[in-house]
């Protein structure tokens, strides 16, 4: 299994690492690119995790959607005859008390997570693919969370789309 | 060491504190979004790996499923809200901002 262990550590080197790349650089479109390799890299460790229709889902909606909008969404509210895409950051101050604020979040989640003694399952099912049982689920006991999200998306949509439009 | 619940756990918890810094330091209401995003995807990845190692279970899997339809809702509305006041301000800084009418 040490080919398990080396793909997990890479794919969680790439997700760590594009993350503060989204977090400290600069630019804005460096860190837009950086949250494409996040997704990647989380959709690596869904399929480590024998979840492959939610990595795929990952793939289409985050990559496909939410990424496509942001960026948009940069390259939409910056100015194009002025240099500055600057991403904007705080004092001296408040960005140390920021970095405080998460190391402090970071070791705790840790410290818990590590010192738990975790009730996990032996049980080793062997799926072949997981999307039977997400759309068995869906369709019968999440039946009602399903078309609520549904309304949702729609409501969401049509909303953002008449907030969006110019006057 | 064979990889098991808590290394997954730990890469969320980096993931989770990532993005509460990006969401207090920043100004720009974009990477303030982009800050919500990585908190987002670190739940997920808590689900899925207590689905995996919770005995298999699917219902993991179908959180994570809704909750990747809230995120996308979440950002189509949430833009158009940055470029409306984008339009009225010339700017996006959340610092500044204190109206969504003129």
């Amino acid at each position: 299994m040490v080919l398990f262990e080396f793909v997990f550590y890479m794919f969680a080197f790439v997700v760590i690492v594009s993350a503060m790349g989204v977090v400290f650089s600069k630019k804005m479109m460096y860190s837009a690119f950086s949250l494409l390799f996040t997704f990647f890299g989380m959709a690596g460790l869904y399929v480590l995790l024998n979840a492959d229709f939610i990595a795929v889902t990952q793939i289409m909606v985050y990559v496909g959607g939410i990424l496509v909008l942001i960026v948009f969404g940069v390259m939409l509210t910056t100015k194009i005859t002025g240099v500055e895409i600057k991403s904007g950051t705080l004092g001296r101050f408040e960005l140390a008390l920021g970095g405080v604020v998460a190391i402090a979040i970071a070791t705790f989640l840790s410290i818990m997570y590590l010192n738990v003694d975790w009730m996990t399952s032996n049980m080793s099912i062997e799926i072949n693919s997981t999307t039977g049982y997400i759309g068995f689920g869906l369709f019968t006991e999440y039946l009602l969370a399903f078309f609520i999200a549904a309304i949702l998306l729609l409501v969401a949509f049509i909303g953002a789309a008449k907030i969006a439009r110019r006057k | 060491m064979a990889i098991g619940l808590t290394h997954y756990l730990v890469v969320s918890a980096i993931l989770f504190s990532l993005g509460v810094f990006a969401i207090v330091t920043r100004k720009n209401a974009i990477l303030v979004l982009m800050g919500l995003e990585l908190i987002l995807n670190s739940a997920n990845l808590n689900f899925i790996a207590f689905a995996k190692f919770g005995g298999l279970n699917i219902e993991g899997h179908i959180a994570v499923m809704f909750i990747i339809v809230l995120a996308a809702a979440e950002v189509a509305v949430a833009l158009a809200i940055v470029l409306n006041i984008y339009q009225n301000y010339h700017h996006i800084d959340v610092d500044e901002i204190n109206s969504l009418k003129e």
